[in-house]
């Protein structure tokens, strides 16, 4: 445990030092699935360097992996062969505990159905990969409490996930995202379920996260969304095809 | 102790002990508890009718082994009042007798069951007897004034209270000298007291058997007072009422032979005694003692016209027989108790299924398969022990009610509440570990996946 924190604690003082940080890095992942004798190639050979502070969109039509990627890039899947670094690690020899560790520990996930859990409040929501590390329990309420309030919900601590909009519902799962200050904050069409106004505001908070040097990796297919991050990358059937800048 | 302590062993199990018991890994059971109470309180009628099974199975044994306890525990309690040293040997009218008494007119005269000589040879062959109390038992109407009852006479010898472990109320039991001078003398017992004397005291008066009056000399306690069983099972004076006059009175006025107008036609029954109480001085040579006495009766008599009881025996057989339920209550609550472990393991496999999505939630955010397991284990087993919990309470609340309502003894031993909720706590394990070791398998990209 302490080892790790040792470790975090290093990764973000390289990150201050260092502008241009890799903090996450594919080297030719491919993935193959088997459904009964029939063999799938989804990835062909991808590789792709993310950077400390960067906001990111990975496009494509449906079908192009970028759902298998995102899954990699979490740590929830493996590739079948290839490397993939999360900070200093490399996870694609890890066994399930160590992947579950880095997860926790590395990770902060947004999903387009905002996957909180129902039977607990907006407080525990947020603490629970904090939970999960071990963290003492008044430090994680303190973290918990100071989060929802970074993302407007400082009077709905006590509410139950069905108690709130479903624009209030990804703010939760925003703050359950940021609250083990994670290496990078993968989303996935995060306001794919909400109307144009939560929307909207999703994405102002997800610029103030990039201000405030967050990494955030964001599948969505929607062009307009994508403007708004720095890199675009597109994929088209498991191989990239476009990668570009606009900032 | 001090030494037992400082073992490197002990010291070691002490350090896991305190890892485990930091805030840390406190808060984290603590947590996940909760998080187990908060799903299983969300399907609340469902939980309750999972845990069914596990109520029934811990009342059921608890009550059973209760009511077992207690019958076993009143049975010995009224064997014991028959003395455990002592030797009950029984006239007993034969089968054949019975049966071929039926059909013709003529005067039946019948004999059977112990003589003075049987006790005489008992007495001289076996050794360490150290008592013999020999009783004839009459039925006899008593009368007082303008009341009369129908009762046991019992004439014995000066000894008879002792051997009972019986005392008396008032007065006293006949003495020697009463007895060798074959004297109108009576000892009655409570309720022949309360039936012919309501309002007066019976000490000193008399009272008429047969047209013969007897002098009240003594009372004895109330039955249920003195050490002796509600009902004496395997005694033949089993008759609530009874007086007590020497066995010489009782040879002297009734004689042997009981003639008596039965629907044949008259019958005549003549038996020497019906009863003999004998003491044996160690209580380990009882039942060996009993054998002989067996063996010399069988001996003397040409038909089986007695009965040897052993109180000791019998306390034994009540021990067995209440061992013999204890297993039965055990394989039924056994059954029971795994009924109610299926019941809890289809309930975690439903629970488990539904929560697909939240296990993959909580993988996602860094839970450990073992964090997985844990919390489904948690929470089969705080299903399967509040189902205990509330079984404890209604199996000790049944013997209770048992008690008040059907005056039956029953003993709740701290052993059977502690054991049943033991088990049921194993069963929350037990069932538990392949629902939780099925969800902490689940792929978590599938697992997100999920409806």
């Amino acid at each position: 445990m302490s080892m790790q924190t040792l470790s975090m604690g290093n990764d973000r003082l390289v990150q201050a030092v260092v502008a241009r940080q890799t903090v996450a890095s594919v080297q030719d992942i491919t993935k193959t699935y088997h459904m009964g004798e029939l063999a799938v190639q989804v990835l062909h050979g991808i590789s792709l360097d993310f950077y400390h502070g960067d906001y990111i969109s990975i496009m494509g039509p449906s079908g192009c992996g970028k759902s298998t990627l995102m899954n990699i890039l979490g740590c929830l899947d493996q590739p079948t062969s290839g490397r993939y670094f999360l900070g200093d690690k490399d996870t694609s020899q890890m066994n399930d505990n160590e992947l579950s560790a880095i997860r926790g520990a590395r990770l902060g996930f947004i999903f387009q159905s905002y996957n909180l859990i129902p039977q607990l409040t907006v407080l525990e929501n947020i603490e629970l990969p904090l939970f999960y590390q071990g963290h003492p329990a008044e430090e994680s309420r303190h973290i918990a409490t100071e989060l929802a309030a970074r993302v407007g919900l400082g009077d709905r601590l006590e509410h139950r996930p069905f108690e709130l909009s479903g624009g209030q519902q990804q703010r939760v799962a925003i703050a359950r995202a940021l609250s083990n200050d994670p290496l990078i904050i993968l989303a996935d069409e995060p306001t794919g379920n909400l109307d144009s106004k939560s929307g909207a505001e999703i994405l102002n908070l997800f610029d103030e996260l990039h201000q405030q040097g967050k990494t955030l990796i964001m599948v969505t297919h929607s062009d307009e969304l994508a403007e708004r991050s720095q890199r675009q990358i597109r994929l088209r059937d498991g191989r990239v095809e476009s990668d570009e800048r606009s900032h | 102790m001090n030494e037992a302590i400082k073992h490197p062993a002990v010291l070691a199990v002490f350090q896991r002990i305190k890892l485990h018991l930091q805030p840390v890994y406190w808060t984290r059971f603590r947590k996940t508890a909760e998080v187990g109470i908060k799903s299983i309180h969300a399907h609340g009628l469902r939980s309750l009718l999972t845990v069914l099974g596990i109520v029934i199975g811990v009342a059921a044994v608890i009550s059973m082994l209760a009511v077992s306890e207690g019958a076993s525990f009143e049975a010995q309690q009224q064997f014991r009042a028959l003395g455990s040293n002592n030797i009950i040997v029984k006239s007993v009218k034969p089968a054949s007798l019975e049966a071929s008494g039926g059909n013709n007119m003529r005067p039946q005269s019948i004999s059977y069951g112990l003589t003075y000589e049987d006790i005489l040879t008992i007495q001289q062959t076996i050794p360490g007897i150290s008592n013999v109390i020999p009783s004839r038992i009459i039925k006899k109407d008593v009368r007082h004034l303008g009341r009369d009852i129908s009762t046991d006479v019992v004439g014995t010898t000066i000894d008879y209270p002792i051997s009972r472990n019986y005392s008396l109320r008032a007065g006293r039991f006949f003495s020697e000298e009463e007895m060798l001078a074959q004297r109108n003398v009576a000892v009655i017992s409570d309720e022949v007291a309360r039936a012919l004397f309501p309002m007066t005291d019976p000490l000193g008066e008399s009272i008429r058997i047969d047209g013969n009056y007897y002098n009240i000399i003594g009372v004895m306690e109330p039955e249920a007072y003195s050490n002796l069983g509600r009902s004496q099972a395997g005694s033949s004076n089993a008759a609530p009422t009874r007086i007590f006059i020497p066995l010489s009175a009782a040879r002297y006025r009734f004689g042997e032979t009981l003639v008596r107008q039965a629907s044949s036609g008259v019958e005549m029954e003549t038996v020497e005694l019906h009863e003999a109480i004998i003491q044996v001085q160690d209580q380990e040579q009882v039942e060996a003692v009993g054998q002989i006495i067996e063996q010399i009766l069988e001996r003397r008599h040409r038909r089986v016209d007695y009965a040897v009881e052993v109180p000791l025996a019998l306390i034994r057989q009540a021990e067995e027989s209440a061992l013999r339920d204890q297993i039965v209550a055990g394989a039924i609550a056994g059954i029971s108790l795994l009924v109610g472990g299926i019941g809890i393991m289809n309930i975690m496999l439903a629970s488990v299924t539904e929560r697909t999505r939240e296990i993959g939630i909580r993988r996602a955010l860094g839970a450990r398969k073992k964090d997985i397991v844990q919390q489904f284990l948690i929470e089969a087993v705080i299903l399967s022990g509040v189902g205990g919990l509330i079984g404890v309470v209604i199996g000790i609340l049944i013997p209770v009610i048992i008690s008040i309502f059907w005056g039956m003894t029953t003993i709740v031993t701290v052993t059977a509440p502690l054991l049943a909720f033991s088990i049921s706590a194993l069963i929350g394990v037990v069932f538990g570990i392949y629902p939780s070791i099925s969800a902490a398998n689940m792929d978590p990209v599938e697992a997100l996946r999920h409806a």
